[in-house]
């Protein structure tokens, strides 16, 4: 599985984020989009997502799942929690699994140590926990690719760990993922990307 | 259909523990039935004139009350973009979340309507057919009503705009709906015949509209 973007720019509200940008990542690797805030490391990620349109040049995936596209295929954890604070973590979860196509729902909770507090509704979490149980959708559905914003954002030291875990273990099993981050995230990426915000036109 | 299965029961599960849905449209309902004798005067030959139609106006807006809530959510915690890059089709998803805002919020009410009409002193012989109306024009309120809601999506209160977007696209609901339930049997059926085909266009169209609001929301 090799994922290729030529010649990529973005449009976001008229505004070009960035121009001519080239990459390619393949199973098993990390790629790390570094760059100070509004270079486009958000805007790149929502390409990837396919929730948004490159304005220029394509976003190829060659091999995996059939006729899966991109996004199928990939897991986006943005700046939302993605959880409703009326259910309890282990409702949201189970949700997301039903919908998402099905998983191990105690291996999840396991992973970013949420296991204690599985029927503890999302209202009472601290937002490092939120933080936590939007993570832990990376361990409970199986998706080849992962599309990280900031996913360390808000989690002390010992939850750090279980990302960095998580990571080395989607990349063990030729994972590929794609994360946007300005502190380094304690995971030596296998390559890395600088969006300057210098472009303009 | 597992996945749509979960959407429905998320969104029931979320509609019952939140409040705020049926049971403020109910609270809204009944203080305009009970406000509006004050205001008309207790005269109730006039008040039995009135009953159709003001039930049918306070049903609508009732239903707008809770339009925002279908999206609105789902937007701002990030959910409605997993949701768009998951194999379920976009449009599978909006009906999903429309017949949820129906069971949840427009059948209730379209249900206990025509027996909050006593309080109107509502002919007796209409309160079937009003029953049999509302049931059939809650679906098409609530699936139009899903269009509005995805038009206003990053507009916090949204909810005025959504009426003007919508209560024009309720009025043959209105129109058809009060048909029904002018006491004369001869047009009941045909009345209800069209009411339930404007709800399976909406069950259609609806959808394929909010849908594309959606994504270009989320662009």
């Amino acid at each position: 599985m090799k994922i290729t973007a030529t010649d990529l720019a973005c449009e976001r509200g008229g505004r070009i984020v960035f121009t001519e940008l080239n990459f390619a990542v393949e199973s098993g690797r990390f790629l790390e989009l570094t760059g100070p805030n509004g270079a486009g490391k958000s805007s790149l990620l929502r390409l990837l997502s396919g929730l948004s349109e490159p304005r220029h040049g394509r976003l190829k995936l060659a091999g995996g799942g059939g006729d899966l596209t991109l996004a199928e295929q990939a897991h986006y954890i943005a700046h939302g929690e993605a959880s409703k604070s009326a259910l309890s973590v282990a409702e949201n979860l189970i949700f997301w699994r039903d919908f998402l196509g099905g998983g191990d729902l105690a291996n999840a909770l396991g992973a970013v140590n949420l296991a204690s507090l599985a029927d503890y509704p999302v209202a009472l979490l601290s937002e490092g926990q939120k933080r936590r149980l939007a993570l832990a959708r990376l361990a409970l559905v199986t998706r080849p690719i992962w599309l990280l914003d900031e996913p360390s954002a808000g989690l002390d030291a010992a939850s750090q760990k279980l990302l960095i875990s998580l990571m080395r273990q989607h990349l063990k099993s030729d994972g590929i993922i794609i994360a946007a981050t300005h502190v380094s995230l304690g995971l030596k990426p296998d390559q890395s990307l600088h969006l300057s915000g210098a472009s303009q036109s | 259909m597992k996945p749509l299965i979960a959407l429905l029961r998320r969104d029931l599960v979320l509609a019952a523990r939140q409040g705020g849905g049926v049971g403020t449209a109910l609270g809204f309902f009944l203080t305009v039935l009970v406000l509006l004798p004050i205001g008309v005067g207790p005269d109730q030959a006039t008040l039995q004139r009135l009953a159709p139609g003001i039930l049918w106006i306070t049903l609508l807006l009732a239903v707008l009350l809770s339009a925002d809530r279908i999206f609105q959510q789902d937007y701002e915690d990030g959910s409605l973009e997993i949701m768009a890059m998951a194999p379920t089709p976009l449009e599978l998803v909006v009906f999903i979340k429309a017949i949820a805002h129906w069971l949840s919020t427009s059948l209730p009410l379209s249900l206990a309507a025509p027996f909050l009409g006593i309080l109107l002193n509502l002919h007796d012989q209409i309160i079937w057919p009003l029953i049999a109306a509302m049931g059939m024009g809650s679906i098409g309120l609530s699936f139009i009503a899903s269009i509005g809601a995805s038009f206003t999506l990053n507009l916090r209160r949204g909810g005025l705009l959504i009426s003007i977007l919508v209560l024009p696209l309720y009025v043959p609901i209105l129109v058809f709906g009060m048909s029904a339930a002018t006491g004369n049997p001869e047009l009941v059926m045909p009345s209800l015949l069209i009411l339930s085909a404007i709800a399976l266009a909406s069950l259609v169209l609806a959808p394929i509209a909010a849908a594309a609001a959606l994504r270009a929301y989320l662009k």
